[in-house]
């Protein structure tokens, strides 16, 4: 009987893409729909609510002209070069040292993961009570006898952006420790055994040999903590405020204002639509190159 | 039996009929202590009408948060029945269509006769009534605590002069002179009120009513700046940030003596038991003894599909101006009844200075808005105003000039 058969090719050929085809559709809408919808807006006079009236490219002038969004632009630049960069170096610091077949790693590794288990709202809100100088660190050096001792970031103008940065290091690195650990086990031991066999020193078998290996950690690490950058809204609010002022914006921070509490929509889509262009110009160059090797190799 | 059987389907027939009575669902952003207290009696009254009332609160002082949510359901075609909107907005929520008339309700009540203009025309849009005002709050007050002002030997201020000698009597005496919260609408509201006693109600009007660019960055602003500035070594660092009645707090427990706030602080000092002349002071902010912000909350009525929720929204807008829910909102909100043919008679000393203040200013014509508080400005321009008051607040290298010239700038933002 050859019907079970060609029963079974049929479920085999149709049942994945039914499967996928409801989130296929759902990301079609609900992503590229609505990408191309909020594009739309960016070019129309879209005030309270969005219209359709067609304004051109207004909305850009208007944004590029405003002082608050190139504020947020640089601090985006702050944060994501240190975020990305501490949060690697921490990370692959301490996946190295922990890789050293240590005592009590398995607590050591939840002790240094346990921050990313909470969300950015509560990181912010308790760096917030440790850095506030009325209540945190600097009253607590105070108390302690150190009375020169301040510590005002996060009522600094010029210095805010980097308590976000540090609430968001200590949110992150123990992330990518856990990332790099993984991958450090999973390198070849044959391969770390010859070199020690040929008398590699162990900072240079890490260096020429583990870490290349680890390029595609790299590569997805980078990836992860570049849009938790750009998109980073929660812990600046929870943190923050964007404050002192606006001191503090990000420009996720500056879309929200815009789009929801001043009643330009139309703005606010201009500024959600630079966002997006930043990720892209980041992301597809990198996806490319990285996908072509794959291809090659 | 059968009488069980009756009574259960009566029973039954009562709850059927409890579902089926109009819901009002009504957004606001009363959830400080004085607030919500106010908010819980306009619900007792609904519900003595057998409506059944639907809570929609979403915290956030200056309602930046409840505005999101509104938007988010006027978007999705679900808007509530109405929701606190307030000045201009009122307008601009016009333009958008989705408001509904209740010029019905307003004309069988005659709001005009007991409306003062200058209240009904913010209210009306195109010439029918959209909206109801439920209080006039007065933004240009200082609030004390003479205990503590007793303690540095200091007195009441009455222009800014005095205000810093207060202030620096204060400080020596070892007390926080002033309680501050951080946060851009707080600024602006403190700033006005500088505006209004340094520069005077004509430089007000002229700044911040009709956006002339040339007054935005004359030399008057520029003072006013200056004055401004000058308040920030009497707060103190925590400042940012925080949430008003925070600050209202400081001043209640002795930890600051002054507060420059709107008259829904006085709702916190009665929640706390305090009570008004003896535990803490009300006195206009130096130099605006006879001129008066004004800050009205409002409800705005929006477009509804369902039949019974609309017969909901008329018993809403009768509700919120009657005489009764006008009195007992207001005493608990500390501002005064938008009507201005109530009896005083229960107020506190507080809220009868602001009605015959705001009664006094209306006949004189210094009764100005607050753009602080939106009564103004449209929420782009007061925004951009916001963003540079805020900046030059927290920002100890710019100068008075540049902030001036920012304004001016931001003023054209449309």
């Amino acid at each position: 009987m050859s019907t079970p058969t060609a029963h079974y090719g049929f479920a085999e050929r149709w049942l994945p893409r039914l499967v996928l085809a409801p989130s296929f559709l759902l990301s079609l809408i609900f992503l590229y729909g609505f990408i191309a919808w909020n594009g739309y807006l960016s070019f129309t006079t879209s005030r309270l609510l969005p219209s359709y009236e067609w304004a051109g490219l207004v909305q850009y002038a208007t944004l590029f002209d405003n002082e608050r969004w190139w504020v947020a632009v640089r601090n985006l630049g702050i944060f994501a070069v240190l975020f990305i960069g501490g949060s690697m170096a921490i990370g692959i610091t301490l996946a190295i040292l922990l890789d050293q077949k240590v005592r009590f790693e398995g607590a050591i590794r939840t002790l240094y993961l346990y921050p990313m288990a909470l969300s950015f709202v509560v990181t912010g809100t308790a760096w917030k009570w440790m850095l506030n100088p009325g209540l945190g660190l600097e009253k607590l050096m105070h108390d302690w006898g150190f009375t020169n001792f301040t510590f005002d970031w996060l009522v600094n103008s010029d210095m805010s952006i980097y308590t976000v940065v540090i609430a968001g290091l200590w949110q992150s690195s123990g992330f990518v420790m856990a990332l790099f650990l993984a991958g450090l086990r999973g390198v070849d031991d044959s391969i770390i055994k010859a070199a020690q066999i040929d008398g590699a020193s162990l900072p240079r078998i890490y260096w020429k040999i583990i870490l290349p290996a680890l390029r595609p950690v790299v590569f997805s690490t980078l990836m992860i903590l570049s849009h938790i950058a750009i998109k980073s809204f929660d812990l600046v609010m929870a943190l923050t405020g964007g404050g002192p002022g606006f001191s503090s914006d990000l420009p996720a921070t500056f879309m929200y204002s815009m789009a929801f509490t001043r009643g330009q929509t139309g703005l606010g889509a201009a500024s959600a639509m630079m966002m997006l262009a930043t990720v892209a110009a980041i992301v597809v160059p990198y996806l490319y190159s990285e996908l072509r090797k794959d291809n090659n190799g | 039996m059968r009488n069980l059987k009756l009574g259960l389907m009566a029973a039954s027939m009562g709850l059927a009929f409890s579902v089926h009575a109009a819901e009002v669902e009504v957004l606001h952003y009363w959830t400080s202590g004085g607030e919500a207290k106010a908010a819980a009696e306009l619900k007792k009254m609904m519900e003595a009408k057998g409506n059944k009332w639907k809570d929609f609160a979403v915290a956030g002082g200056g309602g930046e948060n409840a505005m999101t949510a509104l938007k988010t359901r006027v978007v999705s075609g679900n808007p509530p029945a109405a929701a606190q909107i307030k000045g201009p907005s009122i307008q601009e929520w016009g333009d958008e269509g989705v408001l509904t008339s209740i010029d019905g309700v307003a004309k069988k009540e005659g709001w005009d006769k007991v409306l003062p203009p200058v209240v009904s025309n913010v209210m009306k849009y195109k010439g029918q009534y959209v909206a109801a005002p439920v209080n006039v709050h007065r933004v240009n007050w200082l609030w004390i605590n003479p205990e503590l002002l007793k303690k540095a030997n200091a007195k009441v201020p009455n222009t800014w002069d005095e205000f810093f000698v207060t202030a620096a009597a204060l400080q020596k005496a070892g007390i926080q002179p002033l309680a501050y919260g951080g946060q851009p609408w707080q600024d602006s509201t403190v700033f006005e009120s500088v505006a209004l006693g340094v520069g005077g109600v004509d430089f007000y009007k002229k700044a911040f009513v009709q956006l002339d660019p040339a007054t935005m960055s004359g030399p008057t602003m520029i003072k006013v700046l200056e004055t401004y500035k000058k308040l920030k070594p009497f707060t103190d660092k925590n400042a940012s940030g925080r949430e008003w009645n925070l600050a209202t707090s400081m001043v209640i427990n002795g930890k600051a003596a002054m507060q420059f706030m709107g008259d829904w602080a006085k709702g916190e000092f009665l929640a706390a038991g305090k009570v008004p002349g003896k535990d803490f002071l009300c006195v206009a902010a130096p130099g605006t003894a006879n001129a008066y912000t004004f800050n009205i909350d409002s409800f705005a009525f929006f477009k509804l599909k369902d039949k019974d929720a609309v017969k909901g929204q008329m018993d809403l807008a009768s509700t919120l101006m009657s005489p009764e829910f006008q009195e007992v909102f207001n005493l608990n909100k500390g501002s005064i009844p938008a009507r201005t043919d109530l009896s005083m008679a229960k107020f506190d000393e507080c809220g009868k200075k602001s009605a015959e203040d705001f009664k006094a200013t209306s006949a004189k014509g210094s009764l100005v808005p607050s753009w602080a508080h939106g009564m103004a400005m449209h929420s782009s321009t007061q925004g951009a105003v916001y963003d540079v008051v805020t900046q030059f607040w927290n920002d100890d290298k710019m100068s008075a000039k540049d902030a001036a010239s920012k304004l001016a700038a931001a003023a054209k933002t449309k």
